[in-house]
């Protein structure tokens, strides 16, 4: 019988520890199965940031190194730089690190166009360390740091990391995609499989933004926390392309 | 063999070349940009890799990135950003990752000067970073010897999988001096990272990784242990140093780097004058080479330790010769450079207490 379905060889057999209804599983699958249908896995070397996501080493069935928090970029541009051009090079971020204390390193990862897939994944708030404010915090959001809510005049205002990248003239490939449902889902992958495509082709750095969920310091039940990322995070954070100057035939 | 007059700073630079590292990550910063622009000049002609990087903490990252990858990777600062070096170097060592990091020390604390100085010593003998863990430290005193160390440094990189440091100092960096480099003599990478190197699987091994995490305690320290053990075997095979007319002095002037050159001519003209005294040159600064020390004890009444610092290496001299000789200090600091006539007045000075044999 030939089977409908199987589990993605981009990913190792090992139980994940992420909380239940994060979507962090749903980004690793969904980043595992491009570089499966793009027959990348043996040549691909990903760097896991600090943060929820730290462990993806263990997830990712390709070699794997682990990165200082926020420095991804600079570890992958290492990376990049040392190995042949048909290997490829991807890190996986969330909020806290690439927005927060890594965000020199992105910038200038996007500056000078490196040949890397950044995976930046936007929950809007540190999970690791229990729900602190994190850059991408929405305004009025309440969060352990922000007891009576993200204040614009004391915190500041949320940082748009894909419209902010856009500006710059480096980057090739700019989107940002949700995970809150099929649909959505779908359209990350092509995504996803778009930037690894482009990198695959030596265009340039891609960047694909998801949007994510953390029913744990959000305090929301799995379902509430799709419909929060939805309503919420979509509304301040719109899905789309920001940037693409990728040739025809890579799109 | 043909003499080349260079600078400090760019004969690091095609040592480091010489030796087959072929990935460097630099970040201005006086007094050694030299370097960083010999490489950004140089690389590319050799096929190499130079980026300029955003900033120190970006140069190092870049450095544990490449060096996963199992090449020879190299980064350099002066002191103010080798300190924003040291989150990185902590990552290093706990990933067990070769490198290198050159130290073009400067006058500190805080922003300083561009002045040469050995106010580093502490940071860089003692790891720098967060953790237990040692970085080897090699400190030449002439140009010729730092092309040798540059390619030690690689060496000791890759046989013990750490991160080792190059401390030189402005006086070192700005200088020029005749060298000769004996292409033949530098080892190029001779050690196979094929076993852990991140390349890719090819689809023909199991994946790696490459990481200084481990959230079980005793995985954790099982894996500091291992990191002792090879610790105390570096202490073992590769201390260094130079001892100058050891056989006649009754006791020594001792001093490192740039300082050794001015204390070995002030060394020379006491000597003259009737003074038998010697000179204890550590060329590796970790492992210090105590057990040099602890066979002049026997024989030396005093050590006479000459810094441009307030006194850091006296820390390890003391520990070395463990009370048996009395250790007295100079030390000049904020990149004053104490002259020979100076560190001559000064061996005068102490050779009075000094008793005759």
């Amino acid at each position: 019988m030939k089977p409908v379905f199987t589990k993605t060889a981009g990913l190792t057999d090992k139980p994940t520890h992420y909380c239940p209804g994060c979507t962090h599983g749903v980004i690793h699958r969904l980043t595992a199965e491009v570089l499966e249908e793009l027959s990348l896995i043996g040549q691909t070397v990903g760097v896991a940031s600090v943060g929820c996501s730290v462990l993806a080493y263990d997830y990712f069935n390709c070699d794997m190194t682990q990165a200082a928090h926020g420095r991804a970029p600079a570890v992958a541009t290492g990376l990049k730089r040392a190995l042949s051009d048909d290997k490829i090079v991807f890190t996986y971020q969330g909020d806290g690190d690439l927005a927060s204390i890594g965000i020199g390193e992105i910038i200038h990862a996007a500056a000078r166009n490196e040949n890397i897939t950044v995976i930046f994944v936007n929950n809007a708030i540190y999970g690791m360390t229990g729900g602190q404010m994190a850059p991408t915090t929405l305004s009025g959001q309440k969060t352990a740091t922000t007891p009576e809510g993200r204040s614009p005049e004391s915190e500041g205002s949320p940082i748009r990391v894909a419209e902010m990248l856009a500006t710059l003239d480096g980057p090739r490939y700019i989107e940002r995609v949700s995970v809150h449902d099929q649909k959505h889902m779908l359209q990350a992958k092509k995504a996803l499989k778009r930037a690894f495509k482009a990198q695959k082709d030596l265009a340039g750095f891609t960047f694909v933004e998801l949007l994510s969920t953390c029913p744990t310091n959000w305090g929301l039940s799995p379902q509430d926390s799709l419909n929060w990322l939805s309503l919420h995070l979509s509304a301040a954070y719109p899905p789309g392309v920001y940037k693409n100057t990728l040739d025809r035939e890579v799109q | 063999m043909t003499k080349l007059l260079m600078k400090g700073n760019e004969v690091i630079g095609e040592a480091a070349i010489q030796a087959g590292c072929y990935h460097f990550f630099g970040y201005p910063i006086t007094p050694q940009s030299e370097l960083v622009a010999y490489m950004a000049k140089r690389l590319p002609e050799e096929g190499g890799t130079f980026v300029q990087a955003e900033s120190e903490v970006a140069a190092i990252n870049m450095v544990y990135g490449a060096a996963s990858a199992g090449v020879r990777a190299m980064t350099s600062s002066s002191s103010p950003g080798f300190s924003l070096k040291q989150e990185g170097i902590s990552y290093l060592a706990g990933a067990e990752l070769p490198a290198v990091i050159v130290n073009v020390a400067r006058g500190g604390p805080g922003l300083g000067n561009i002045q040469p100085a050995q106010s580093d010593y502490f940071q860089a003998t003692r790891g720098g970073g967060h953790g237990d863990y040692y970085t080897p430290v090699l400190a030449p005193f002439t140009l010729q010897e730092t092309i040798e160390l540059t390619a030690e440094a690689f060496r000791l990189a890759d046989v013990y999988r750490t991160p080792v440091v190059l401390l030189t100092d402005g006086l070192l960096g700005q200088m020029m001096e005749p060298v000769v480099f004996q292409q033949s003599s530098t080892p190029v990478q001779t050690e196979s990272h094929n076993d852990w190197a991140l390349q890719g699987t090819g689809g023909i091994r199991a994946p790696r990784s490459v990481t200084s995490l481990e959230l079980n305690a005793s995985g954790l320290e099982k894996r500091n242990l291992k990191l002792q053990e090879k610790y105390q075997l570096i202490n073992q095979s590769e201390q260094q140093a130079d001892v100058y007319f050891a056989e006649d002095a009754d006791w020594f002037v001792t001093a490192y780097g740039s300082v050794a050159r001015t204390a070995l001519s002030a060394v020379k003209h006491a000597r003259s004058e009737g003074v038998n005294v010697g000179l204890i040159r550590p060329v590796s600064l970790w492992p210090f080479p105590t057990e040099t020390y602890s066979a002049l004890c026997e024989k030396t009444d005093q050590i006479l330790v000459v810094e441009m610092s307030a006194g850091q290496m006296i820390d390890d001299v003391k520990l070395s010769v463990n009370s048996s000789v009395e250790v007295v200090f100079y030390g000049r600091m904020g990149g004053a450079v104490p002259d020979p006539e100076e560190i001559f007045d000064v061996i005068i000075e102490n050779a009075k207490g000094v008793p005759k044999k």
